[in-house]
């Protein structure tokens, strides 16, 4: 990948609080309209590492690239490229949707549309509504508005759809895909591994601070983390195996038994994946740690 | 993007971007503050207020200033009409200010803010208007009161309009920056009002706002001295008062050259400590 086609470059990126490593050294690139997931538990250092490629927060050590820029060094006309969606907001609101959005869109050279980036985040109807009398959702969409109201090429979301219900959920999905779309690229956290899974070209999943894996949604976690499963009954007792022939054998057992009672073929949702990955980091740490 | 577009950028984020940002902040930052009842309260009409309850209650006891036979003298609504001006001008910009940005920089505002192309001078601006417009309305309101509630006679030469507007300008300037400056003090947006308000009201009281200055003891109009307050009201009584009445200043005259020095002092400090310390969120090493 050259650096005209990379948005996002980080090369053993690491934070220190004191004695505690918040991130040990992780790696990665994002290439230009992609959209990349960083997935991870409570603590793992998806925000940290989101904040310091913002710019918000020094890198201990390691390299980090934004759009061509050192993000300690990120200026004004940097800043303009960027959409920023926090993670959190608490403001008192006194103003509406519309009269936020016109007042954020004047900061950017080339803005979207106010009005279409109010209906693009659902929120039409709310437009002359000031934002402190807005549901939790709702604020979270205007949150969503004001980081793409600057026409960003690249599109920072810190855990974006925390509170929203399904639909608001869907709903956001398809705005983010409309982004894609026009050439945005995307560097999300987030708990959903669904939302991960619609979104994302590639993810990352991250735990304590490293790197766990990194690729396609689909091919995370070791080959054999993905064998199905084929589980049935028999003499009264649950029986499985893990095969990665599961029609054969279905077949096996069909010409054993006739009709297997409880048959099922199970494949390992991403969900699963995903929390073997934690969970085996976690249980080798803990293994360090008895050893050390 | 070409090479050139690239280069042709540092123009577009020149000194005219930062003013018409600052002048479109000035707008959005006046109307949120007329929306925060709670600041139109403590803040804007609060001189007004205390003006007519003080004017109210204690009109009874007669003019101030009197001839020893009980003639002359002025109102006690006349009497506390410069004061009243100077601490609208200290609470305007201070206090406002203070509990303002510590409150956004403790709800995400700033946070936001920072990650956006908004320079730190366009805020300041939106700021700095915003505290102009809304103190220029409420020395307005505040003469209007004074004159029309209470019979107060307003100055008539053009001498006195003068010093007003140095005084006012320089006065509302300083106490804008030292809001901005003041503003790092609270640890969350929830302490804000906490720690803000009551060393300001404080400061009313040995300033000369409630409390005739020259019938404090000479130590407590010294601490006093050392804060601009006492300076604003000293300025403004040398605009409102009669010349008679500077006998009973501390010097025996109205001092105008020392308001300007005590006032031109804070504003450069409080400068100087907003360009040190004012950031848009705490940045970790």
């Amino acid at each position: 990948m050259t650096s005209a086609d990379t948005a996002v470059s980080v090369r053993d990126l690491a934070k220190h609080y004191g004695a505690f490593a918040a991130l040990k050294g992780i790696s990665f690139d994002i290439a230009r309209g992609e959209t990349f997931a960083l997935l991870g538990p409570n603590g793992a250092g998806k925000s940290t590492t989101i904040e310091i490629l913002e710019g918000y927060r020094d890198r201990s050590s390691g390299e980090a690239t934004v759009l061509g820029t050192d993000p300690r060094h990120g200026g004004l006309a940097w800043k303009a490229r960027l959409g920023i969606v926090l993670q959190s907001s608490g403001e008192s609101g006194n103003v509406t949707v519309r009269e936020q959005l016109v007042q954020f869109a004047t900061m950017y050279p080339n803005p979207r549309e106010v009005d279409e980036v109010i209906a693009a985040v659902g929120l039409a109807e709310k437009a002359g509504t000031r934002i402190k009398n807005l549901s939790g959702g709702q604020r979270r969409r205007v949150d969503v508005a004001l980081g793409v109201i600057g026409r960003p090429e690249l599109l920072f979301l810190d855990e974006p759809t925390t509170g929203f219900d399904p639909e608001a959920r869907r709903q956001f999905w398809e705005l983010i895909r409309g982004l894609k779309r026009d050439g945005t690229t995307i560097l999300l956290t987030t708990h959903y591994l669904d939302e991960a899974a619609q979104l994302s070209d590639r993810a990352a999943v991250v735990a304590g601070g490293e790197l766990v894996d990194i690729g396609p949604v689909h091919t995370l976690g070791p080959a054999e983390a993905r064998i199905p499963i084929v589980r049935w009954r028999e003499n009264g007792e649950v029986r499985q195996e893990r095969t990665s022939d599961p029609g054969r054998t279905v077949a096996e057992l069909f010409a054993r038994l006739g009709e297997p009672a409880e048959l099922e073929i199970v494949r390992p949702s991403l969900e699963d994946i995903y929390l073997d990955l934690v969970g085996s980091y976690e249980a080798e740490l803990q293994q360090e740690r008895m050893s050390a | 993007m070409s090479v050139a577009e690239r280069t042709a950028q540092p123009a577009r984020f020149g000194p005219g971007r930062t003013l018409r940002l600052g002048a479109s902040r000035v707008a959005y930052e006046t109307r949120i503050y007329f929306r925060q009842t709670d600041t139109l309260f403590f803040t804007f009409l609060f001189p007004v207020i205390m003006l007519t309850i003080f004017s109210v209650a204690f009109q009874g006891m007669g003019n101030v200033g009197t001839n020893p036979d009980g003639s002359g003298g002025i109102s006690q609504a006349a009497a506390y009409l410069p004061g009243m001006i100077a601490a609208g001008i200290l609470l305007s910009g201070v206090q406002n200010l203070g509990v303002d940005i510590a409150t956004e920089r403790s709800d995400g505002t700033l946070k936001r803010l920072g990650g956006t192309p908004l320079p730190v001078l366009s805020y300041f601006f939106g700021k700095m208007g915003q505290v102009f417009v809304t103190s220029v309305l409420q020395i307005g309101l505040l003469l209007l009161v004074a004159r029309f509630a209470f019979g107060v006679e307003l100055p008539t030469d053009g001498g006195s309009w003068a010093t007003f507007a140095w005084v006012y300008v320089l006065g509302i300037a300083t106490s804008a920056v030292l809001g901005i400056a003041i503003s790092r003090l609270p640890r969350t947006g929830k302490s804000a009002t906490a720690v803000i308000i009551p060393p300001i009201l404080i400061l009313q009281f040995i300033s000369g706002v409630y409390l005739q200055f020259s019938l404090l003891p000479d130590w407590l109009q010294a601490v006093a001295g050392v804060f601009p307050l006492k300076w604003m009201g000293q300025g403004m009584r040398a605009v409102f008062l009669p010349e008679s009445f500077a006998t009973v200043e501390s010097g025996g005259t109205w001092d105008l050259g020392a308001v300007a020095i005590a006032l031109l002092v804070w504003l450069v400090a409080g400068l100087v400590v907003c360009r040190l310390t004012f950031r848009w969120i705490r940045r970790d090493g």
